[in-house]
């Protein structure tokens, strides 16, 4: 604790003021100055007149695919098509959310649990996305583990379209009403995993997925 | 910490020259692209800066409201003065839960302090799983740049390194490497029992740390092993939610003209109880380490960094020398203010000389540093000092004396530019200047013509009347 009250003093010391720690007052406007969460500029696309067409911008731009299925029940058969199409072995470890979806009925096998390092393909859902940057963002939790998105080479999401939003800042204020404060982990994720640590060259595929696939339901 | 005879030697390294030559123009172009294409860039910048200032204004409270917050959150929050302290910190960690092996995501303030080796000394074997950090790591060398540490590195000096280590044949094309980098980086991941990332920024209001990757290491290291160790400055302090959401805005798009990068990951306590995944014991060890050196002094401006590089891609010293030449962990402009306040001026003294002073750094901090007008500072210091050789001092003595006497400057200027313009004879050139051969061995400096500019202002208002 030493340290602590050493850097502390030395802070105010140099800042003109008195005291060793922070008084009530000068916490208390820290505190209204962080709950006013003030929103900065914003560039002009990220309010894009149509999201949809925005977000997709932004994942093609990133390199994360993306297809549109008409209801949640479809979304099976567009994995299993996906899967079949990149030669991908017709396997998912998947959150227990979509688990009671009819995957033999597709062909596919569900594991519903968090992925290990063998899974080749993990299935996600996520708490919104965002059209200014085509992301995904998943909150962690008992029923949502991050493995599942982090392991497998090929990551693919359920998105549902009314959960697009437009900017990272409305993210987080739906954050705020739904679950009050970020969890363990709040993930953002933008395309596959990447690299351009050898000659500025890009690879794809450094340690996480090497495919991100948005599944887009009502 | 001798600039000038390293400077010299990384320019005649050949093989160096031509890996800086191919980085230069990715970084420079990918950024003025993303800069074009955003549209409102000097208004988030302006913003920016607003935030850091805010939080570094009242820095006490802001990291005295974190602590509060990741503690409420079950994260462990430690305060380090020194760098031996930070390492005795996360030493001590390890220590007391019997850790082995800790795999680690980039993180300067860890080279800063030099952690690997206080680990490797307590007996834990440490890993970089970042690729460039993994490749230098092989190499046993520093990183040479912020953002990409082994820029001054060729594929083929990678593929060598890449022979000796995982004993495979040698690979000539970089996505093969990057993928038996990969593997053999995964089961490090899966069996270390520590996880050490650092911070780009701490939320105060949420008590969170975050990790902002391309490669996806950063979330595997602060997902996998049972301890997760977090290392940061306490300069890092930033408000809200919100005001990350304006500074990531600008990282990645000063730093490589990425709009986003793939992975950003906001870490707040470690795993709940029933959760599959994600870190039994959280730690944050908060850095001094010099930085309230520069609270409070002419140099506060320089705590707004947030380590995007885009200073040192922009600098044409960096750009011709590399990382390597500036000594320490932070090179290019940045560093030529960093490590000066940091290990003291007296033993860096080239590095605030290290410029131009083209003013590029400050065009393109996306936090609005006035990165020369620090250095200039620093030069000032140096000056009073007495840190610079006295045949420079006294020339500065001198031309403060006569520059302060409008008469006397005039005179001087009048005869040094005929003197001077004589020396440069017919083709107009002086090829060798007496006392400042130096700036004559490589170059010609082209002659004066006619008369000063004073004289030529004088007759031109004549003129005008």
């Amino acid at each position: 604790m030493a340290a602590r009250r050493g850097i502390l003093a030395r802070i105010r010391k140099a800042q003109g003021r008195d005291g060793e720690e922070p008084t009530a007052a000068e916490l208390a406007a820290v505190r209204e100055a962080i709950a006013r969460h003030e929103v900065g500029p914003q560039p002009p696309f990220a309010h894009a007149p149509d999201r949809l067409a925005q977000f997709r911008k932004e994942c093609d731009r990133l390199g994360t695919t993306h297809a549109t299925v008409s209801s949640l029940a479809e979304v099976p058969a567009e994995v299993a098509r996906y899967l079949a199409a990149g030669a991908l072995a017709p396997a998912v470890a998947g959150w227990g959310e979509f688990a009671g979806l009819d995957w033999a009925g597709a062909g596919i096998g569900y594991r519903n649990r968090p992925a290990d390092a063998n899974d080749a393909t993990g299935l996600t859902g996520c708490f919104c996305a965002i059209a200014e940057t085509g992301t995904l963002l998943l909150l962690s939790s008992p029923a949502a583990p991050k493995l599942n998105a982090l392991l497998p080479e090929t990551h693919v999401c359920v998105v549902r379209a009314a959960r697009i939003l437009d900017t990272m800042e409305e993210a987080f204020a739906l954050m705020r009403s739904e679950a009050g404060e970020p969890p363990r982990a709040t993930f953002f994720v933008s395309g596959p995993s990447r690299t351009a640590d050898i000659e500025q060259t890009i690879v794809i595929g450094a340690h996480g997925p090497y495919r991100v696939h948005a599944v887009i339901v009502p | 910490m001798f600039f000038k005879q390293r400077a010299s030697e990384k320019l005649g390294d050949e093989l160096l020259q031509g890996n800086m030559r191919k980085a230069k123009g990715k970084f420079v172009d990918g950024r003025a692209k993303a800069v074009a294409e955003f549209g409102v860039w000097e208004e988030v910048r302006a913003h920016a800066a607003k935030v850091r200032d805010r939080a570094l204004a009242n820095l006490d409270a802001y990291l005295v409201e974190f602590e509060a917050n990741a503690t409420r959150r079950g994260a462990v929050v430690h305060w380090a003065e020194t760098a031996e302290e930070a390492c005795a910190i996360v030493a001590g960690i390890a220590r007391d839960n019997g850790v082995r092996k800790a795999a680690k995501s980039k993180s300067m303030v860890s080279e800063e302090v030099n952690l690997n080796e206080a680990l490797e000394a307590a007996g834990v074997e440490v890993i970089e799983t970042d690729l460039g950090e993994y490749i230098l790591q092989l190499a046993h060398e520093p990183p040479s740049h912020i953002v990409a540490p082994a820029v001054h590195k060729s594929k083929e000096q990678v593929a060598e390194l890449f022979v000796k280590a995982h004993g495979k044949p040698r690979l000539t094309e970089i996505p093969a490497m990057t993928r038996e980098a990969r593997e053999a980086l995964r089961g490090h991941f899966l069996s270390a029992d520590m996880g050490i990332s650092g911070s780009n920024f701490v939320i105060a209001e949420t008590g969170t740390t975050l990790t902002v990757t391309n490669e996806g290491n950063a979330d595997m290291v602060t997902t996998l092993p049972r301890i997760h160790v977090v290392i940061t400055g306490i300069e890092k302090v930033i408000g809200t939610l919100e005001d990350f959401a304006t500074l990531i805005r600008l990282l990645p798009r000063s730093a490589i003209g990425q709009t986003v990068t793939n992975y950003l990951t906001l870490t707040t306590g470690p795993k709940m109880p029933d959760e599959a995944d994600g870190p039994e014991q959280m730690h944050i060890v908060l850095v001094d380490a010099g930085r309230t050196k520069l609270l409070g002094g002419p140099m506060q401006e320089m705590l707004r960094c947030i380590r995007c590089g885009a200073c040192m891609n922009h600098c044409p010293v960096y750009q011709n020398v590399g990382g390597h030449a500036y000594g320490w962990v932070y090179p290019g402009p940045m560093g030529s203010i960093l490590t000066p306040v940091y290990v003291g001026l007296e033993n860096a003294g080239d590095l605030p000389n290290a410029a131009t002073f083209c003013g590029e750094c400050a065009v393109a901090c996306p936090v609005k540093i006035p990165l020369p007008d620090l250095m200039r500072k620093l030069r000032e210091q140096q000056f009073d000092r007495k840190l610079r050789p006295w045949p420079e001092r006294m020339a500065i003595a001198a031309w403060g004396f006569a520059a302060t006497r409008p008469a006397l400057y005039a005179f001087l200027s009048r005869v040094g530019a005929r003197v001077a313009a004589w020396m440069g004879g017919s083709d107009g050139l002086i090829h060798r200047l007496p006392g400042l051969d130096g700036w004559t061995k490589g170059r010609d400096m082209p002659a004066p013509q006619g008369r000063t500019f004073r004289e030529l202002y004088a007759l031109r208002q004549g003129n005008r009347r």
